[in-house]
């Protein structure tokens, strides 16, 4: 009874994981083997291809420095809002949820308004007399990494910010008392406790960057295509579908990859763990 | 740990904090400027942009197919993830490990390369309607909400109340939505609200899932985006944004707003 019981009720979500993600996920990757030119001809094609080398390398780039970027100002944003009274670091929380709980299209759509060539930016640089061309800021690598650090920077606070209240008092007010500087402190003591929490968040912002598709479709265009905007493009306006399985393909073995190495990291640096 | 912070790091969380609002705020007044093309700051006030939207049959239809996806995919995904959340914490013992490993795939495996899975053998290789596609696609999306959030509620409870009730002679499923349910309350709560939020702001897999005549609504302003660049936008943005605000007084009133961080 007990044992029906409890396959019975996992049974469900198994089925529906198995059969609409697990299934149409693996098909998608086989296709790609079945080429005539040998099972690996079109990962070889794509090796060799140097604008789909580029394009890729544009995505590792972009995903690498927005997370750099949101690791550095997610933590000592979370580090400050961690010190804050009750009340205001409940204000500064929602301050941080509310753009994460809107939507990414109106966020990426705000960045248009700014960048563009009628944008903010151009507007005010323009009548300080700075600038007399509007400069084009979008469809630039910048473009992209502003909007995707914009987008990005909220999940990370969210993130360190437990991560950050959960380390106890006593351990930095015990440095402190045996005569640790603040800035000895941090590295030897906050630091090393919150590197699962910097990992946990630098994955996040890794993975999503990495496979992000409407921030790169609006604010990169063609110029700056990226592995989800190049997918797309070969699936559905080329329909080359073993060109897009293959994108696919490198997309899932690189973000595992990544989710398999850095979380094993974040166990075995867990000073907390014992 | 609370300590005093140096004057420079409060000025960069201020700093901070203005990038992350500064946004939002130039969106809403793009939205009531009275121009005919997107700027900051409104040249004049006006509503029309607003009215533009509901005199726009594409933005309506989307609205509301979005509206109808994200309540079927999100109830559909608590429907199988509340039961698969209560094995994997009642049974935990019993259950091999990467069933739990195997509900939280959909976050793994790219949005985007989930979506494109599911049109080439869903959509085409069953034939199945594009409708019934996007609401599985969301369901299983937003699955791994659903039983990691519940699961984390059914973390806490003390599954003695359930024996006892059972040992009264109360039958599951009854001992189920009496008991259990109304203790994992705010974990379904929090698990529907992210669900639908994820649900209605969905790109990556939508994208692949529209067909003639469907669509949901970030595809339609992505769509529109592409030909008009009008303060019409805006104002989608701006309703999109009060559905931002609606949510979060849900969450405040059931769960306080801190729960967000835990």
């Amino acid at each position: 009874m007990n044992k029906l019981a409890r396959w019975g009720l996992t049974m469900p979500a198994t089925i529906a994981v198995v059969l609409l993600l697990v299934i149409p996920v693996v098909l998608t990757i086989a296709t790609t083997f079945g080429e005539a030119g040998g099972p690996f001809s079109t990962y070889t094609a794509f090796f060799k291809s140097g604008f789909r080398m580029a394009v890729l390398y544009r995505t590792l780039q972009i995903a690498l420095i927005t997370t750099g970027i949101a690791l550095v100002v997610g933590f000592i944003t979370a580090y400050v809002i961690a010190q804050m009274p009750g009340r205001l670091k409940s204000i500064m929380i929602v301050a941080a949820v509310f753009p994460l709980l809107t939507g990414v299209v109106v966020r990426s759509f705000a960045w248009l308004i700014i960048l563009g060539k009628n944008g903010i930016i151009n507007n005010v640089l323009m009548s300080v007399g700075l600038i007399g061309e509007p400069l084009s800021m979008l469809y630039t690598q910048g473009s992209v990494i502003v909007a995707m650090v914009y987008l990005f920077v909220p999940l990370m606070i969210l993130t360190l910010v437990g991560v950050l209240e959960g380390i106890p008092r006593d351990l930095i007010e015990a440095a402190a008392s045996l005569g640790a500087r603040p800035i000895p402190t941090f590295l030897q003591v906050i630091l090393p406790l919150a590197a699962p929490g910097l990992i946990v968040g630098a994955v996040l912002v890794f993975t999503g960057s990495f496979t992000s598709y409407a921030t790169p479709q609006l604010l990169g265009g063609e110029k700056q295509m990226m592995m989800g905007t190049f997918l797309y493009q070969r699936a559905m306006v080329t329909f080359d579908w073993v060109g897009a399985s293959t994108i696919a393909a490198i997309m899932v073995v690189i973000t595992i990859g990544v989710v398999l190495i850095m979380s094993r990291m974040a166990r075995r640096l867990n000073p907390m763990a014992v | 740990m609370a300590m005093r912070i140096h004057p420079l790091l409060g000025a960069f969380a201020i700093l901070v904090f203005f990038f992350l609002l500064a946004p939002l705020v130039i969106i809403v007044g793009s939205a009531v400027s009275d121009t005919t093309f997107l700027t900051f700051p409104p040249q004049g006030l006006t509503l029309r942009w607003f009215a533009n939207i509901f005199q726009m049959e594409a933005f309506r239809r989307t609205a509301i197919t979005s509206l109808q996806v994200a309540l079927l995919g999100t109830g559909l995904s608590l429907l199988i993830g509340i039961p698969a959340a209560y094995a994997l914490n009642r049974y935990r013992v019993e259950l091999p490990r990467w069933l739990s490993t195997l509900f939280v795939l959909p976050i793994l495996v790219p949005e985007i390369v989930f979506g494109f899975a599911l049109l080439k053998s869903i959509t085409i290789g069953l034939g199945l309607p594009v409708f019934i596609s996007l609401v599985v696609g969301h369901a299983l999306l937003i699955l791994p909400y659903s039983v990691r959030v519940v699961g984390a509620s059914l973390a806490s409870f003390d599954f003695s109340i359930e024996e006892a009730a059972r040992s009264l002679g109360c039958p599951p499923l009854k001992t189920f939505m009496t008991v259990v349910l109304p203790n994992i309350r705010a974990g379904v709560i929090a698990a529907f609200i992210l669900a639908f939020i994820t649900s209605i702001n969905d790109v990556s897999v939508s994208v692949f899932l529209t067909g003639p005549g469907i669509s949901t609504l970030p595809i339609q302003i992505l769509a529109h985006m592409e030909q008009f660049f009008d303060p019409t936008i805006a104002s989608v943005s701006v309703l999109l944004m009060l559905v931002t605000v609606g949510v979060m007084a849900i969450v405040e009133a059931t769960l306080g707003l801190t729960f967000l961080t835990k």
